[in-house]
């Protein structure tokens, strides 16, 4: 049995800022955000809930893309705007708190962005 | 106006068993603004999931956190069971309810204990972590572990409960609950508590909303939002209304605390009685092609795990969102006005887990 639906909509990077709007004017608060690597590209969701509905808006860009910064909408985006900077190296645009690459602390620079795994490890031999 | 001067607080300091920094701005002794910074621990947990089969990484899931370890292991374990659309055996998922219920005692417990000895209340911050091993030997009894239960796996739970060790359980926690009274008696009603968290990091219920607080931080400023609402596990079966204060301030959430301490031992009640009869785990067939957000409260608010699989035995992301980070910014808005004395007991009011946000 499905816990809840969780609607997905992909949009363009030209249209984050009128789609993100649209949710905060609407009373949504932001969940989350968080980015994937697939393949050559990112994916990045936004995800936004109002009364428990759980919606998601989605964005499918180039490693090299820079995207607009949603703290001026929502303050508190500046911990996940930092975050996917620091662990995958994407480039976000007019973020309030903009911590330069120093939120989080690794030993490699942007550890995420090019994942190294082989097929390595003990799961592997079984 | 006074010269401004930045006082760090942070990483290390005495009511922090972890490192968070904090640039605090100050006008004499008046916070006027915050500047966070985290990051000294971050472990890349989440980039073993590469290395880990799916059913592997349940292990891994479970130690992002020493203290709500079930809830993370479940919540992990609830996000691949969506995704491969298995049905859990509903005594599974009553099972997960009361090991949650438990761990959310724990943890509210373990707060308390700290916010007390936070503020100098010895004796407090002792009864407290005396009441909270009454928990802990209850979850080392049904699961064989103090901190890492390792209880839940992907299709259900690796051990059942007896249902005559369940109704045992049940008769206990009535001592618990009345030891539970006396406790709370002083968190609420001593007023040289009182005066340290009365009206002291005081949070809207407007910018806990806008802000993204999650848990007793957004709960204590009147937001009602409470993930077990969605009714994941058993909790579709079970009542409860989320504990909500309208006050925002440090007393506020710390009297949500204590009610969810109450609320969590009539869920327990509730689940004792209802558990059915049956399996406690399906088997697994297939791997995970799909993506799920598994969310779920944890003690300290929502966790969300973010699970995407490619149809192999290795997912291609796991991406968990714990409450501590979505609390910060909600925690640069509380010590903003606050006195300098005031910032370690409202750091501790979010009840913040570095370990969790660090994963």
């Amino acid at each position: 049995m499905k816990i809840e639906e969780q609607p997905t909509t992909v949009i363009a990077v030209a249209h984050l800022i009128g789609k993100v709007e649209q949710f905060r004017k609407g009373g949504y608060r932001l969940v989350q955000m968080n980015a994937t690597k697939v393949g050559d590209e990112f994916e990045i969701n936004y995800s936004f809930e109002k009364d428990y509905l759980f919606e998601n808006l989605r964005l499918i860009i180039s490693v090299d893309t820079e995207v607009p910064s949603i703290s001026g909408m929502y303050w508190g985006a500046f911990v996940y705007e930092n975050e996917m900077h620091d662990l995958f190296g994407i480039a976000v645009k007019g973020m309030n708190i903009d911590f330069n690459g120093n939120f989080i602390r690794t030993k490699v620079r942007y550890p995420f962005r090019n994942p190294t795994f082989q097929g390595e490890g003990p799961c592997q031999r079984k | 106006m006074s010269k401004k001067i930045v006082v760090p607080f942070g990483p290390q300091h005495p009511v922090l068993p972890e490192p968070i920094h904090l640039d605090l701005v100050l006008e004499d002794e008046t916070v006027v603004d915050v500047v966070p910074s985290i990051g000294y621990i971050h472990r890349g947990l989440e980039t073993l999931v590469a290395k880990r089969e799916f059913t592997e990484y349940v292990y891994i899931a479970e130690r992002t956190c020493g203290i709500c370890s079930f809830i993370h292991g479940m919540t992990y374990c609830q996000g691949v069971e969506q995704i491969m659309d298995l049905e859990v055996p509903a005594r599974a998922h009553y099972l997960r309810t009361i090991w949650s219920e438990y761990s959310r005692l724990h943890s509210h417990l373990l707060w308390l204990g700290l916010f007390a000895d936070a503020m100098g209340f010895e004796n407090l911050f002792m009864n407290s972590w005396r009441l909270r091993e009454f928990v802990l030997d209850v979850l080392e009894e049904t699961t064989g572990g103090r901190v890492i239960q390792g209880s839940c796996k992907v299709g259900g739970v690796r051990r059942d409960i007896s249902n005559e060790k369940l109704s045992a359980m049940a008769a206990d926690l009535k001592g618990f609950e009345t030891e539970l009274v006396d406790l709370s008696e002083v968190f609420l009603h001593d007023d040289s508590l009182k005066s340290r968290l009365v009206g002291v990091g005081t949070l809207s219920r407007t910018d806990a909303y806008d802000l993204g607080a999650a848990g007793p931080a957004a709960r204590g400023s009147g937001v009602a939002i409470d993930l077990r609402k969605t009714g994941y596990a058993a909790y579709r079966e079970l009542r409860f209304e989320p504990a909500t204060e309208s006050a925002g301030d440090c007393y506020a959430r710390c009297a949500v605390r204590i009610r969810e301490l109450f609320s969590s031992i009539d869920l327990i009640r509730q689940a004792v009685e209802k558990i059915p009869e049956g399996e406690i785990e399906v088997k697994v067939k297939g791997t995970p092609d799909g993506e799920y957000f598994s969310r779920s409260e944890q003690p300290r608010g929502e966790l969300v795990h973010y699970l995407k699989g490619n149809g192999t035995k290795h997912l291609v992301r796991s991406r968990i969102r714990t409450p501590t980070l979505t609390n910060v910014p909600p925690l640069v808005k509380m010590l903003q006005g606050c006195e300098l004395a005031d910032v370690p007991v409202i750091v501790l009011s979010i009840d913040p887990c570095i370990g969790c946000m660090e994963r």
